[in-house]
């Protein structure tokens, strides 16, 4: 009997279960969305965001984002990911910026030496102050990952209210994509006297710039 | 428990700075916890306490469903599925892939499931290096000691032993800075993670209908290790799994509200399969290691059960008044507080652990906070009266036994006894000493009789019994 049998077996007998039958439907989902208008989900998302130490910024317009980001970077190095409109704003093509990366190797060693990782969010929710990340071609899971400091433009479209619309909107994440992430606030750690320290293994700085 | 742990007990209870070490960090746990779960911020948390507990309910019971369906999910997107039996079914798991893949360097995340089968002992023993990246866990792992708390390992040390530890085992300058302690572990781990080629992560949640594992984090180090590596290798018990993932939007809000007091973590990764062809980055290899490790003999209890619905946020640790003082290392295992007393007795057999369920007051407190609404006290209850009953087996020998049958059906025969007893009196079997007392004949110096009688002297039998001299007095 492979670990794979006997286990099943085990379980089967404790629970009392015959091979192959179905459960009975599992428990209702519980998804609960507020009604919650644009501009109280812009404050809210920039509002989260700032109480995590993250740097904040409502644009009128992508000229704003691409000027606060040209301010931010300074002319030191960056890598941006590939969504479209980060290169129509002309934020991907600011001096320092690398972007077009569609091979791995290229991709993990830039953004191990550069300076600010520039991306944008699929969606962002306003009651946490997440970034939600799903991996594409737009979108490499590196860039928001290995530079030290991070910078999202969200269209404020793309804002949610909370987790429960996410999972209404994506039921199933692995059918977009291998990978979602929720990102909310810079990478920190309390594990030394349990006090915190901001920036371990990913970036210890974050940006979010929603833009009207 | 034993001895060890007897001593352990004390000395953390005689240890005036770790007792202020276990209390504050706590404290601030509990603190932190109380903000986010409060009415006036979450409402609907009891009735979010009371789904997740249906959730975990359903997909316990109905287990074998709900592993296979996640089996099939994994694979149709190229993940492979282990079931694993014990610690040395996945450490040859994890050997093979690393002889095949041709690497020795692993980086891992942290997993409760990794700690219990002692996995980086294991793969170092084959000559592979088994790096571990949270922070407290790589402390830990340097100083060769075990988690002291869930979700806070290294709650016991301050950063003077960090400092003492850095020192000694990487030869380091003394660094008593927290910012620069940390600066220094991120720059090891920065190459670690791009050299090694296996990631280990565990999982906080498999889902059953996407072949999916979450994990939940804050530093970043199981995003690296399930994304830089070119396998992903996530080792879970086979508790883990959840039927849906929108079941998620309840289990992630009173998880980390319970764990640390974060709605969120700072990570949430939902990782379902190996990089797709319309991705940029993300590794080759994904497999999942379904655990077992005595779980599956936790199942046949109906009431016990619900230990399984665990989701390891460590809250009944910071709550009960018990870990509070003995701190974890004074527990047998790698679950410590309310939640290692009532899972170690049942993964390694209550006779092997039987004062572990006793290690509690029963205030309820740990019943109180479990966001899956796990009834603790219960349990421990329960798994007292399991140990009394493993105590009486072994106690009661043959012997012992034997005696009591002949004495019961002489006690219970009223004429028999009466001439038995009388005959005591008759022939007096045990004489008189000097001081009036019986002398007690060798046959009776006999098994636990021998140590009792040694302090002690029977009074003689009496010549004639109380109802004969009744009797006699009337006639």
């Amino acid at each position: 009997m492979t670990s794979r049998e006997a286990m099943l077996k085990e379980i089967r007998t404790s629970l009392k279960r015959e091979t192959g039958t179905p459960p009975p439907p599992p428990p209702p989902v519980r998804l609960v969305i507020p009604k919650v208008d644009r501009a109280a989900k812009v404050d809210s998302l920039l509002s989260k965001v700032a109480a995590l130490a993250g740097k904040t910024l409502h644009a009128s317009s992508m000229a704003e984002a691409r000027e606060y980001v040209a301010g931010v970077i300074a002319g030191k190095s960056a890598v941006a990911s590939n969504e479209p409109f980060l290169k129509e704003a002309g934020i991907s093509t600011l001096p320092g910026v690398q972007c077009g990366f569609t091979e791995e190797a290229a991709l993990r060693e830039a953004c191990a030496v550069t300076d600010f990782g520039i991306s944008s969010a699929t969606y962002a929710l306003a009651d946490t102050g997440s970034l939600v990340m799903i991996s594409s071609l737009n979108e490499a899971r590196l860039v928001s990952l290995l530079p030290p400091v991070h910078i999202a433009i969200v269209p404020a479209e793309r804002i949610l209210s909370g987790l429960d619309e996410l999972y209404m909107l994506v039921p199933k994440p692995s059918d977009i994509s291998s990978s979602m992430v929720l990102i909310t606030g810079p990478s920190r750690t309390a594990d030394i006297e349990q006090l915190l320290v901001r920036g371990v293994h990913g970036p210890g700085e974050i940006h979010v710039v929603v833009v009207d | 428990m034993t001895t060890v742990f007897d001593e352990k007990i004390h000395s953390t209870l005689g240890d005036s700075r770790l007792q202020l070490a276990i209390y504050k960090a706590t404290g601030r746990l509990m603190e932190n916890r109380k903000k986010v779960v409060a009415d006036d911020v979450l409402p609907d948390y009891q009735e979010l306490r009371q789904q997740a507990h249906e959730i975990k309910r359903h997909a316990i019971n109905h287990l074998d469903y709900y592993l296979e369906e996640f089996e099939r999910n994994v694979q149709a997107r190229g993940g492979v599925v282990h079931w694993c039996r014990d610690g040395q079914e996945v450490a040859d798991v994890v050997l093979s892939i690393a002889k095949r893949r041709k690497t020795g360097t692993i980086i891992k995340s942290k997993s409760m499931a990794t700690e219990e089968i002692e996995l980086n002992e294991r793969l170092e023993h084959h000559g592979l290096e088994s790096v571990e990246s949270d922070l407290g866990e790589y402390i830990l792992q340097l100083n060769h000691e075990k988690p002291y708390h869930i979700v806070a390992p290294a709650l016991h040390l301050t950063r003077y032993d960090v400092a003492d530890i850095f020192t000694k085992h990487l030869g380091l300058e003394r660094e008593v800075v927290i910012e620069k302690q940390t600066k220094i572990a991120r720059n090891i781990m920065r190459d670690k993670f791009l050299e090694a080629g296996i990631g280990i992560s565990g999982a906080n949640f498999l889902v059953a209908d996407s072949g999916a594992v979450v994990l939940v984090e804050n530093e970043g180090n199981a995003r690296l290790s399930t994304t830089a590596p070119k396998v992903h290798i996530a080792v879970a018990g086979i508790e883990k799994i959840i039927p849906r993932a929108q079941d998620l939007a309840t289990m992630l809000k009173v998880l980390g509200r319970s764990a640390t007091g974060q709605p969120l973590t700072v990570y949430t990764s939902f990782l379902s399969s190996v990089r797709r062809e319309n991705e940029v980055d993300g590794p080759e290899e994904f497999h999942v290691i379904l655990l077992d490790n005595g779980r599956t003999k936790v199942l046949a209890n109906e009431s016990k059960r619900e230990s399984l619905f665990c989701i390891r946020c460590g809250a009944c640790l910071n709550h009960c008044p018990v870990y509070r003082k003995i701190g974890g290392h004074s527990f047998p295992w790698v679950y410590s507080g309310p939640i290692g007393a009532i899972i170690t007795p049942q993964f390694h057999g209550v006779e092997n652990q039987p004062k572990l369920a006793f290690a509690s007051s029963l205030c309820g407190a740990c019943g109180e906070v479990c966001p899956v609404k796990i009834d603790i006290p219960k349990v421990l209850l329960e798994l007292r009266a399991d140990a009394k009953e493993k105590e009486k087996e072994v106690a009661s020998n043959q012997l012992e036994r034997a005696a009591f049958q002949v004495f019961a059906y002489i006690a219970s025969r009223p004429k028999l006894w009466r001439r038995l007893t009388g005959l005591a009196g008759t022939f007096n079997p045990m004489g008189k000493q000097a001081n009036g007392m019986a002398k007690v004949p060798g046959f009776m110096k006999l098994g636990p009789l021998q140590e009792w009688l040694s302090e002690r002297d029977l009074a003689p039998v009496a010549p004639k019994s109380f109802r004969t001299m009744w009797k006699e007095r009337k006639g």
